[in-house]
């Protein structure tokens, strides 16, 4: 029976690179997809693109094709990204560039674009489902409209023969779900396996995290070699079963507890899982350890795809400032209590205008608040004091670290490490948009 | 007991709303999860940290529960004034939860 193997060689845009590596070189596979586009990602890419229109794409695009071209050639495997962003085509024409130099020449590179919508949503009467207003009520602050696409246009570059296929904003399981279609010639109305496919998807998307990592908990989860963890391999089958592995010999573990943790991982019902393929069912699905570092998946289920695409929205929403500084020794959480009051009056009394103020001390409360955080009633050694607050413009919110800078000579005895910072605040929304407004396109290039 | 000695967990998130998939460690304890572990219990555990309503979903065939949790980022991943802006460490927070011990 035909097997096809893929293999997840990143999870986001920043993650290791030698796991890929090692997938190229020792995982025979058919396909190696990354995925490296997170929802404010694109957001911050359409600017980047605003300013330069030959940017937009992933920057470690590079970085990544040259660490694996050659073993991929070598193997016969292809590619599936979504490292083009906001310039699927750009970036697809840099990887051709990169592909010559590195000697491959007439190699195929698809650009799939479609997913900005922008200008249909942009002064629409779509509803924003956090707001319940009009797209339109955003005016100027609407930066990005991208609509998450499905697996088909994928599906249909590999069948034109790319090599290397660049996508913008797919949804995540899409990029899997693409080659399995091309694969074995499954239908798009085939709910069941699409549903499969989207599991194999789901549990392949976030790389590492299947394999052992964001699992490790010492004395309950134990894993071995996480510094040298291994990216997952998908081994699927005709029938849309997978079984999930990793290269032997590297770190981490493919256990039915790792599996677990990674098919409900961001599920809202576990039953309706929406996608732009198929309504995936998760709710039945199985897993069976068949050897080491080897696990079977299988149970999901599909029905008919969602009418709407989902379309994320990357909207200006002001900036945070925030500034730190740490105390130590005896008596250090009461002088970082009498920091954080000092503040706070500085704050009121200087007339910073800001939304919202948050007042903490890392290392007491400032992850889950004063209610979960007193159980622990140990003094500790040290605190670090953390003020952050929302306003509406670059120059109010600097005034907030610059507030917390000022108690190195003005506030408590020994605050030392003293750092602020301003952040933009690129606020996402979600819409929904009639399948039909937004069309994908392939375009194949050559090297 | 804690939670933490039967079962494991790990949150996601999706703008505001964060979802924590609690799992038992053997899938024999599944009854006694989902009998301790109910969407009240997580409100009340989590506070005034989780401002809207917790749904559970239930996966017997993965000896698991699925919470899901509205307006519980501040807002969401993107603009939120915590430090942990997509809530990843909840799942933690949730696993100190008080279950009997038979």
């Amino acid at each position: 029976m035909k097997t096809v193997r893929i293999g997840a060689g990143a999870g986001y845009s920043g993650d290791r690179i030698e796991p890929a590596v090692e997938l190229a070189e020792k995982g025979a596979l058919d396909y190696l997809v990354f995925e490296c586009l997170a929802e404010r990602t694109i957001a911050l890419a359409q600017q980047a693109r605003r300013t330069n229109p030959d940017a937009g794409f992933d920057p470690l695009l590079g970085e990544r094709l040259k660490a694996v071209l050659v073993p991929c050639r070598r193997a016969g495997t292809r590619i599936v990204t979504n490292m083009g962003a906001a310039n699927p085509l750009r970036a697809a024409q840099y990887a051709a560039g990169l592909a010559r130099q590195l000697g491959f020449p007439g190699l195929k590179v698809a650009a799939v674009t479609g997913d900005d919508v922008l200008a249909a949503i942009a002064g629409s009467d779509c509803r924003v489902e956090e707001s319940g207003a009009p797209a339109s009520a955003l005016g100027a602050s609407l930066i990005s409209a991208n609509a998450y696409i499905g697996a088909a246009p994928i599906a249909e570059a590999l069948a034109a023969g790319a090599d290397i296929v660049i996508t913008g904003r797919a949804a995540d399981p899409s990029l899997f779900v693409g080659p399995l279609v091309h694969a074995f010639g499954w239908s798009f109305d085939d709910w069941h396996r699409l549903g499969q496919a989207t599991l194999t998807g789901h549990l392949l998307e976030c790389a590492g995290q299947v394999t052992g990592g964001y699992f490790a908990d010492p004395g309950f989860k134990d894993v071995a070699g996480l510094a040298r963890l291994g990216f997952p391999i998908g081994e699927v089958s005709e029938d849309g079963s997978v079984v999930i592995t990793k290269v032997a010999g590297s770190g981490g573990e493919v256990t039915p507890a790792t599996c677990k943790e990674q098919i409900l991982y961001e599920l809202h019902d576990p039953a309706r899982y929406l996608t732009p393929d198929v309504t995936a069912d998760f709710s039945q699905v199985r897993v069976t350890q068949i050897g080491p570092d080897r696990v079977r998946v299988e149970g999901a289920s599909g029905q008919e795809r969602p009418d709407r695409l989902k379309v994320s929205l990357g909207v200006a929403e002001g900036f945070t400032g925030e500034g730190q500084i740490s105390y130590a020794g005896p008596g250090a959480r009461a002088r970082g209590e009498l920091a954080l009051a000092i503040v706070r009056e500085r704050l009121a009394l200087t007339g910073v205008a800001t939304s919202e103020l948050r007042f903490e001390l890392i290392g007491i409360d400032s992850l889950h608040g004063a209610a979960l955080s007193t159980k622990c009633g140990q003094e500790p050694y040290e605190v670090r004091v953390r003020v952050a607050g929302r306003t509406t413009s670059r120059a109010e919110a600097a005034r907030i670290g610059r507030e917390v800078e000022t108690l190195y000579t003005n506030g408590p005895a020994g605050g030392g490490g003293v750092t602020a910072s301003v952040r933009e605040v690129l606020g996402m929304l979600s819409t929904y948009l009639p399948r039909e407004q937004a069309a994908p396109t392939v375009h194949m290039l050559e090297s | 007991m804690k939670l933490r000695q039967i079962a494991h967990a790990r949150t996601g998130d999706k703008g505001d709303t964060s979802s924590i998939a609690v799992i038992a460690f053997d899938p024999a304890d599944y009854g006694k999860l989902a009998q301790a572990v109910t969407a009240a219990r997580v409100k009340s555990h989590f506070g005034t940290l989780v401002a809207g309503e917790v749904t559970r979903y239930e996966v017997p065939s993965l000896g698991a529960l699925n919470f899901v949790m509205r307006q519980a980022l501040g807002g969401g991943v993107t603009r939120s004034l915590s430090l942990d802006t997509h809530g990843k460490s909840l799942s933690s927070a949730l696993l100190d939860l008080d279950i009997p011990d038979a």
